[in-house]
């Protein structure tokens, strides 16, 4: 069997499973609209302003993609290997690489889906202006960019057990987020901090989605860094995927 | 004849536990292998060093000439979940479909719920069945692929007395139809009705590896409980293997008795039973460990 059916076959009945319960998506969907109406929204000197609007959204937008990627991946599989079910399916003949793809496309899918109310908050509500095209674009350009954190996200589910992930990802999505300029614009940043930010994966993931919007300049290290994150993520994660032999006790 | 799969001198150690101890062990295409043992024994753990899911400390495992941990030694393989592994709110047909959907050459769903007793059940969620409809699910996950090579892991285990007997009469169908079939309990019982070859293991260590027969006479002893005032002369009556206070350990009860009449030694509240399992193994481990003093 090849790696794309297989990869297939499990994004399909991952994808099935999340269909049973659906409110299970909720909290990814709904938190980063959210926070889009009590942070973006209220401030009518960012929502009044078209360029600024238009970026504030993008940054929460790649927020929503970011926290939904590093919760239902670093989660979802953390608390996979702790179920009985993922040591069966590592018994049969599929691919490690079949496994980190399949993951990606059925849970990225799911963040693709939450941030549909944000482009709809941000049409309605702020006098961002953006022409549908672009809107497509930046869709395309988000799910690039997003890769690092669902690796990230995989890399935490894979090295921790649950409990241990969950506070490893809070700290890491604040860290990040704020670091890259998703709550506060970049502008604001001192220039020591500015330097910093330009190396995380979610100042790189806010520019790149700029870029693809709103057109401009693409800093090399933003791309970059982008496939050097990817990169480096993936394979440490099919190296933390083989090493997996499920939760150890002592 | 071939083989299939094989343990070389394989030791696996949990921290400071050791779960498997030196274990060699080959597999031979079309055989129907017992592993026997209490719980604890390592049974487990040799399994799923065969499937791959866990690595010897040290030592070599080979499935079908490769590494169990490669993908491809796994194309012939057939294992069984636990029943509580099952994904809860994918239906019976779907998980069928999703396990087989691994194989080049899988069984069509309808024929293999048919056989192993879960056809009527194929559109339910799996979280709606019983523990024993679960179980059923699980078994017929192994031969969905059509392996060569299936590994079993204590297959009835919350199964009522019919579904048991059901279960091992397919399981015997599908070994005279060809495949190599593994399969490990703690029941005598379960491995009397299925093996012709029996592994014993307790403590890690593979204590026998006979033929059914050839284990069955090993295990088979007599428990002779008796009272008596000169309990070191009863002990030393011929056929006595072990005492344990006033329980005296023999192969052949009858004899025994013979000699504890004859020999005058005064005794009273006689009784005789069969070893349990449980005895049969220490007895077995203990004469293993002799071997290895000697």
């Amino acid at each position: 069997m090849s790696v794309v059916s297989l990869t297939l076959v499990h994004a399909k009945y991952s994808l099935i499973e999340t269909s049973r319960i659906p409110i299970a998506i909720i909290g990814s969907v709904v938190f980063p609209a959210l926070a889009l109406l009590f942070f973006v929204v209220p401030q009518r000197s960012v929502a009044d302003n078209p360029q600024f609007a238009t970026q504030a959204i993008i940054s929460m937008s790649v927020f929503a993609v970011m926290v939904g990627s590093l919760f239902s991946f670093g989660l979802g599989i953390a608390e996979n290997r702790e179920k009985p079910w993922e040591p069966y399916l590592r018994t049969l003949p599929a691919p490690g690489i079949a496994r980190v793809l399949a993951h990606i496309f059925s849970t990225g899918l799911m963040s693709i889906v939450s941030l549909l109310p944000i482009i709809l908050i941000g049409a309605l509500l702020t006098s961002a202006e953006v022409a549908p095209v672009r809107v497509l674009i930046g869709l395309g350009a988000i799910a690039v960019a997003s890769l690092p954190f669902m690796l990230l996200g995989m890399a935490i589910g894979y090295a921790l057990p649950m409990k241990a992930a969950i506070a490893v990802i809070q700290v890491t999505f604040f860290a990040l987020a704020f670091g890259g300029g998703l709550f506060l614009p970049p502008q604001l940043f001192p220039d020591w901090l500015n330097a910093i930010s330009q190396f995380l994966p979610s100042r790189q993931a806010r520019d790149f989605v700029i870029w693809a919007v709103q057109g401009g300049d693409l800093q090399p290290l933003t791309w970059l860094g982008l496939v050097g994150w990817t990169i480096v993520l993936l394979a440490l994660v099919l190296l933390l995927f083989r090493r997996d032999e499920g939760r150890r006790y002592r | 004849m071939t083989t299939l799969a094989s343990l070389d001198r394989v030791t696996r150690t949990f921290g400071s536990v050791t779960a498997v101890d030196d274990v060699s062990l080959d597999i031979t295409e079309g055989e129907m292998l017992g592993l026997l043992g209490p719980n604890g024994a390592g049974k487990t753990t040799v399994i799923s060093l065969l499937q791959g899911r866990r690595r010897p400390t040290t030592g070599t495992v080979t499935l079908f000439g490769g590494s169990p941990a490669d993908v491809a030694s796994r194309r012939y393989l057939g294992s069984t979940p636990q029943e509580t592994a099952l994904p809860d709110t994918l239906r019976v047909g779907e998980v069928i479909d999703f396990v087989g959907a691994h194989f080049a050459e899988r069984r069509a769903t309808a024929g293999l719920a048919e056989e192993f007793g879960v056809a009527e059940f194929l559109k339910r969620q799996v979280g709606s069945l019983s523990g024993g409809q679960k179980r059923r699910l699980s078994v017929a996950l192994a031969f969905v692929g059509n392996p060569r090579l299936v590994l079993l892991d204590e297959p009835t285990t919350g199964l009522d007395v019919d579904a048991r007997h059901a279960l091992w009469a397919v399981l015997r169908r599908q070994h005279e139809l060809g495949t190599t079939v593994v399969v490990t309990s703690h029941y005598l019982e379960e491995i009397e009705a299925l093996a012709q070859r029996v592994v014993v293991m307790a403590g890690g260590r593979v204590v026998a590896d006979d033929s059914l027969t050839g284990i069955l006479g090993r295990a088979g002893q007599r428990i002779v409980r008796l009272r008596s005032d000169e309990p070191d002369r009863v002990a030393a009556l011929p056929g006595v293997t072990r005492r344990e206070a006033d329980s005296y350990v023999v192969h052949d009860s009858d004899a025994f008795l013979i000699e504890l009449v004859r020999s005058g030694i005064g005794f009273h509240d006689l009784t005789v039973r069969g070893a349990s399992l449980e005895e049969a193994f220490l007895s077995l481990t203990e004469s293993a460990a002799l071997e290895g003093a000697r």
